[in-house]
C-alpha cells in the first residue's frame, strides 16, 4: 500500500516537471531549447542529443539493474564455487567480455559528446555571414547593462541601458566589458553565455531569425544584486529597427506641459544629474544608467520593476527596498515635486 | 575535557561572527536619526570656519569603521567628482585631502560642514545636493584617507592604478580593428 502511494507520488512530480519543462518550450520565454536563431538552434539540438542519448543510457542501466535485482539464484552447480568467493572460468570470461564492451561503448559515447560539444562551440562562436555586422558594445555594471551602439560614426552614436534592439536576420557583434567584477551575458533564446570581464573586451556573435522580446540575464555572480540584473533583446525588422535608432539618435525630448517642465528642474535640482546623463541637458553623469530615452523602455533598474509611473515612483523614494544594495542613492523628493519628475522622466520617449 | 573544548571553540566563533558582522555591516538605507543631524555638524563659529570650536563637535560619524560605508564613501568621491579637484586625496585644484594640517579642521563633523557648506576658496557647496548619509560615507573614506579608520574596515590595496574603462574601450577598439 505504502509503495504504490509513493510510485504515485514519485510519478506525479516527474510529470509536473515535465509539464513545467514542455510549457517553457511552448511559451515564448527564456529558454535555451526554444532557439531564436542559429546559433541557439544549435544549442538547441545539442541539448536534446543529449538527453536522448543520455535518457536512453539511463533507461538500459535501470532495465539492467531491475533485472538483477529480481534475478533468481542461478542453481545447485554454482554452490561450491560460491562458497569460495570465486566465479567459474565460464563466469569470469563473460565478465570480462561485459567490462570491456561497456569501456569502449563508454569512451565512444563519450567521445562523440566530446566533439559535439566542442563543435557546436567552435560554430557558435563565429556566424557564417558576417557582412554588414551592426556592433553594440554591452558593459556590465553593478547592476545593470550599459547599451553603445558603435556605427563608425562618432555622432552617431548611442548610449542607452537594459535593453538591445536588433534587426532580423543581420550578424549582431557584442562586445563585451565590465566596469567592476565579471558579468555574464546571456540570452539563451540567441546564444550562450559570454563573460564579460574587466580590463578585457569579449565578442560573441549573435543573429534573430524571427522577431521577438528575448529576455537575458547575468550570469556570473556579481554581488548583492546579482539576480536583478536582466536585459531584453528586441529583434526587430529592419524599417521597425531603424526608426527606432533614428528616434534613440536625437537629444532627449523637450518638456512641454507645465508638469514636465517642472519635473525637469527636479531633476537638474537634485544628485540626479551627477549620475544620470539626459542628452540636451545639462545632465551628465556616467556612473547610473542614461535617461535620455527613459520613458520608451520597458523596464526599471535592469528589468527588475515595468516601466510604469508608479512603479517608477516606488524606485525613486526608496530604490534600496526595490533593490537592496544597488548603488543609486535614496534622495529625498519633496512631494510636490515627485509627480512632475515622474511625469518628466516618462514623458522621455 | 572535551565539552569545554567545543564549548570555547564554539564562543571563540561567535566572537569571530560578532566582530565580522560589524564591521561588515550594510547599512543600506539611512536612518531618520542619521538624516537629522544633517546641517552645522560642527556648530562652527561663522566668522571663523573650522577654527576651535568650544565646546568640542560632538556629533560622531555614523559611518565610523564601517568597512561597507568607507568602500561607498570612495566609489562617491568619484562620482560626485571630488576627485576632479582633490585627485585621490594628492590634490590638484583643491589642496590634498591625505594631510596633517586641515584648514577647516579635520574632525568628521568638520569635514562634513565643509562637503555640506562649501568653502569660500573654490570648494562648492554640496548640501542638499549629495544626501546626507552618503555626505557621511565620503566623511569615512576621507577619514581613512588618512590613516584615522580601524586597519581592519580599510581596504589593503588600493584600486587605482587600474585604467578607467573608456580608455580601455578605447584602446581595445584599436586593436580588434
Ligand atoms: C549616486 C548615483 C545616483 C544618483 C544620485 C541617482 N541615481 Fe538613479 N540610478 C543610479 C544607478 C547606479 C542606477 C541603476 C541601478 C540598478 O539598476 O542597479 C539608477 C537607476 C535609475 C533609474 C532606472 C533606469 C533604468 O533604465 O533602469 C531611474 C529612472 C533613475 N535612476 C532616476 C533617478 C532620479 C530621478 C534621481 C534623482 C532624484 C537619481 N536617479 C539619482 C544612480 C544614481
Ligand atoms: C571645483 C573643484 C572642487 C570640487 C569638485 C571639490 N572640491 Fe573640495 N575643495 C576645493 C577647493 C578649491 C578647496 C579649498 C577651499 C578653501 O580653501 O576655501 C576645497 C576644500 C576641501 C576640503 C577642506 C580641506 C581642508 O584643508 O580643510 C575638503 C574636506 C574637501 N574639499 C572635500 C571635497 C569633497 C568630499 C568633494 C566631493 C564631494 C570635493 N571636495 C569636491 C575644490 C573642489
Ligand atoms: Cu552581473
Amino acid at each position: 500500500m505504502k509503495t504504490t502511494t509513493r510510485v504515485a507520488k514519485v510519478s506525479a512530480a516527474t510529470c509536473t516537471a515535465f509539464t513545467l519543462l514542455l510549457t517553457s518550450c511552448i511559451y515564448n520565454r527564456q529558454s535555451a531549447i526554444d532557439p531564436a536563431g542559429p546559433q541557439s538552434g544549435r544549442i538547441d539540438t545539442l541539448w536534446w542529443s543529449f538527453f536522448w542519448l543520455l535518457g536512453a543510457i539511463f533507461l538500459i542501466v535501470m532495465v539492467l539493474t531491475a533485472m538483477t535485482l529480481t534475478r533468481q539464484h542461478r542453481g545447485f552447480e554454482q554452490e561450491p564455487l560460491e562458497a569460495l568467493h570465486k566465479a567459474s572460468e565460464k563466469t569470469e570470461a563473460r565478465l570480462r567480455s561485459v567490462i570491456t564492451g561497456a569501456t569502449i561503448v563508454s569512451i565512444v559515447i563519450l567521445f562523440v559528446l566530446i566533439v559535439a560539444s566542442t563543435v557546436t562551440g567552435k560554430a557558435n562562436s563565429e556566424l557564417q555571414n558576417k557582412k554588414n555586422p551592426l556592433t553594440i558594445q554591452v558593459t556590465g555594471t553593478q547592476w545593470w547593462w550599459q547599451i553603445e551602439y558603435k556605427m563608425g560614426d562618432p555622432t552617431r552614436s548611442l548610449v542607452t541601458a537594459n535593453e538591445i534592439h536588433i534587426p532580423v536576420g543581420r550578424p549582431i557583434q557584442i562586445r563585451g566589458a565590465s566596469n567592476d567584477v565579471i558579468h555574464s551575458f546571456w540570452v539563451p533564446n540567441l546564444n550562450g553565455k559570454r563573460d564579460l570581464i574587466p580590463s578585457r573586451i569579449t565578442t560573441e556573435w549573435l543573429e534573430a531569425d524571427h522577431p521577438g522580446a528575448y529576455r537575458g540575464q547575468c550570469a556570473e555572480f556579481c554581488g548583492l544584486q546579482h539576480a536583478h540584473m536582466a536585459l531584453w533583446v528586441i529583434a526587430e525588422p529592419e524599417d521597425k529597427f531603424n526608426a527606432w535608432l533614428e528616434a534613440q539618435l536625437q537629444p532627449a525630448a523637450s518638456p512641454r506641459t507645465p508638469e514636465e517642465i517642472k519635473g525637469e528642474q527636479v531633476f537638474m535640482n537634485h544628485a540626479c544629474i551627477y549620475c544620470h546623463a539626459i542628452e540636451g541637458t545639462p545632465a551628465a553623469g556616467q556612473s547610473g544608467p542614461d535617461l535620455t530615452h527613459f520613458g520608451s523602455r520597458r523596464g526599471i533598474a535592469a528589468n527588475t520593476l515595468p516601466n510604469t509611473m508608479g512603479n517608477l515612483a516606488g524606485w525613486i523614494l526608496d530604490p534600496q527596498t526595490i533593490k537592496p544594495g544597488n548603488h543609486m542613492a535614496t534622495i529625498e523628493v519633496s512631494s510636490g515635486d515627485l509627480q512632475p519628475l515622474l511625469e518628466y522622466l516618462e514623458s522621455l520617449k | 575535557m572535551k565539552l569545554t573544548t567545543v564549548r570555547n571553540a564554539s564562543g571563540l566563533a561567535i566572537c569571530f561572527v560578532v566582530i565580522a558582522c560589524q564591521r561588515q555591516h550594510q547599512d543600506i538605507r539611512p536612518s531618520p536619526t542619521q538624516l537629522a543631524i544633517y546641517g552645522d555638524a560642527a556648530k562652527e563659529d561663522a566668522l571663523r570656519p573650522g577654527g576651535p570650536v568650544s565646546p568640542q563637535p560632538t556629533v560622531n560619524n555614523p559611518y565610523n569603521a564601517s568597512a561597507y560605508d568607507i568602500s561607498e564613501g570612495q566609489r562617491l568621491y568619484n562620482w560626485y567628482n571630488c576627485s576632479g579637484c582633490h585627485a585621490n586625496g594628492g590634490g590638484g585644484i583643491g589642496p590634498p585631502l591625505i594631510k596633517q594640517h586641515w584648514i577647516y579642521g579635520g574632525e568628521p563633523a568638520n569635514i562634513f560642514d565643509t562637503i555640506v557648506k562649501g568653502r569660500p576658496n573654490g570648494m562648492p557647496a554640496w548640501g542638499g545636493r549629495i544626501p546626507e548619509y552618503q555626505v557621511w560615507e565620503i566623511v569615512a573614506y576621507i577619514r581613512s584617507m588618512n590613516g584615522e579608520q580601524p586597519r581592519s574596515a580599510t581596504a589593503s590595496r588600493a584600486d587605482m592604478i587600474q585604467p578607467s574603462p573608456q580608455t580601455l574601450v578605447n584602446r581595445t577598439n584599436d586593436q580588434t580593428k
